[in-house]
């Protein structure tokens, strides 16, 4: 099973600042191993992010993010203690959903 | 934009299929992984498919970035936007295998500004391709990396 | 890769070389630059949120969590504890550094065995989960965020392990003739474009020991103390470096204490 993310929203004004971290190894299908064999892709295609239950963000990845994704995004409208719940999927059906409160 | 109009006017999910393979809507309006985007090798093909045909430069977009990477592995990239109703954000890298790298769909309150990081086989140009409005405009920076990202 | 990198290199070299200084110091400021933008989403705190979990979880053949474990400020105490380690330990009579005061908890508290702690301490290749060890290390360190360094050094042996680590640190050996001071006892050493700490200068080996461990983002991977000194071995073409050896633990000792008063902000991130 997926490690957990860490997830980080910060109430700033009237602005949500979110620091998503992924714990993903991001394979690109372009390495290959000792012994020759190509290593096959593996990575997040997709992560949403909804903020009471409502999407604020709907991010597609291709193999080009780097291992361990981080992403940052913002929004407005967000209150302390309101959750932001984030879930990932990757181009196996793996999926890992984490949620955190806004500080 | 489509598929929200779709949803009200009670559109089943075999009708919106049927749309698509009759070729009435674009498979991008639709919140999901885009392949054809995801396989382009260059900035037009990516634009094309994303349902655009060409992206206008644009001095209104702002790429984060730095000028010289130390690992082409990490390369943090933020984009913003101050473009009227910017609906969505790609990050490209034009060297890389296949250019496209992230897009970031914006639904309305979230703000036009993401950021992530991303592997760079060698220096090259970062493009950000925003859709605003119905339109694709592109913001370029060039990156260099000291050490590429793809071998280790 | 290696080969991109060379071609960066000659591409400064060629330039005139009144204007090569300058081309060197701006490249050194975007570096730097570049690493300013890592700093803030450091993927070694998924790798320290797994370290906890492990801690706090009732582990090995005794079902026993980690929480009772004494870095040395008493039992289950881990604020600032990796800032004032190695250090003496009475119950086992000799200096430990966090890291084998970690595996040693194992062992009395887990009742895991050594051979099976020791027998792949580091993960291997990019890609792959990091070790319980690794994470373990990771979660420990990451509470001494903001401690100063102070290594005690009352003890006898304690000074000992200082007086070892430092013959260890100039003595010269090797294929190469090579001693850690050949690179990490003079100032302007560098390795591509990381500059080498002088551990002559404080402020160098603070540099240093307050940010390993650390998370490098070549290896995808928070490395330790140890597999730093590890792989310094290898560079160096030494005999490989054991795992919690006497020598490691004495090394570690002369780092701290040449690093006496900086700040930990570890794991860190670097390329």
């Amino acid at each position: 099973m997926a490690d957990p993310m860490r997830i980080r929203a910060q109430l700033k004004g009237d602005t949500t600042e979110v620091r998503v971290l992924m714990a993903h190894v991001m394979e690109t299908g372009q390495r290959k191993d000792a012994a020759g064999a190509t290593i096959p892709a593996h990575y997040i295609q997709n992560v949403s992010a909804t903020h009471n239950g409502k999407s604020v963000l709907s991010a597609y990845f291709g193999p080009a993010v780097s291992q361990n994704p981080v992403m940052n995004f913002s929004f407005k409208g967000g209150a302390k203690g309101d959750k932001v719940v984030i879930t990932w999927t990757d181009n196996k059906g793996d999926k890992r959903t984490d949620e955190t409160a806004i500080a | 934009m489509q598929r929200r109009v779709v949803i009200k006017t009670g559109g089943s999910l075999a009708m919106i299929a049927a749309a698509i393979s009759a070729g009435v809507l674009p498979q991008s309006a639709f919140a999901s992984w885009n392949k054809n985007a995801f396989d382009a090798k260059n900035l037009n093909d990516v634009v094309k498919a994303m349902g655009g045909s060409t992206a206008e430069k644009s001095g209104d977009i702002a790429i984060t970035a730095p000028d010289i990477a130390e690992n082409g592995a990490v390369v943090p990239i933020a984009v913003a936007s101050k473009l009227a109703n910017t609906e969505s954000i790609a990050i490209l890298v034009e060297k890389n295998p296949s250019s496209l790298a992230a897009q970031f769909d914006i639904p309305g309150g979230t703000e036009a500004n993401v950021g992530t990081r991303v592997k760079m086989g060698q220096s090259s140009n970062v493009h950000a391709v925003v859709k605003a409005g119905g339109k694709y405009y592109v913001a370029t920076k060039e990156v260099k990396v000291t050490l590429g990202g793809c071998g280790g | 890769m290696k080969y991109k990198f060379a071609t960066f290199v000659v591409a400064i070299a060629t330039l005139p070389a009144a204007s090569m200084l300058g081309a060197q110091q701006d490249a050194q400021k975007e570096i730097e630059r570049y690493r300013q933008l890592l700093a803030d989403g450091n993927p070694a705190e998924l790798v320290e949120m797994r370290g906890e979990a492990l801690w706090k979880e009732k582990r090995g053949p005794k079902n026993a969590s980690l929480e009772q474990c004494d870095l040395g400020l008493g039992a289950g105490k881990l604020e600032g504890a990796y800032a004032q380690l190695p250090r003496y330990f009475a119950d086992v009579d000799r200096v430990m550094d966090a890291e084998s005061r970690i595996v040693h908890c194992q062992i009395a508290l887990q009742g895991f065995s050594k051979d099976e702690l020791s027998k792949r301490p580091y993960s291997l290749t990019q890609g792959e989960r990091q070790t319980d060890h690794e994470a373990l290390t990771a979660y420990v360190v990451g509470l001494s965020r903001g401690a100063k360094v102070a290594l005690p050094q009352a003890h006898p042996k304690e000074k000992e392990s200082y007086l070892r680590g430092e013959k260890m640190f100039f003595f010269k050996g090797g294929p190469y003739d090579f001693a850690c001071a050949t690179c990490h006892g003079v100032d302007g050493q560098r390795i591509r474009l990381q500059d080498l700490p002088n551990f002559q200068k404080a402020d160098n080996a603070q540099r240093a020991f307050t940010t390993w461990p650390a998370y490098r983002v070549s290896q995808g991977a928070v490395r330790t103390m140890q597999w730093r000194l590890y792989d310094c071995f290898r560079q160096q073409r030494f005999p490989e470096l054991a795992f919690l050896s006497p020598a490691s633990v004495d090394l570690i000792t002369y780092m701290g204490v040449k690093a006496q008063g900086g700040t930990m902000d570890s794991p860190a991130i670097k390329r």
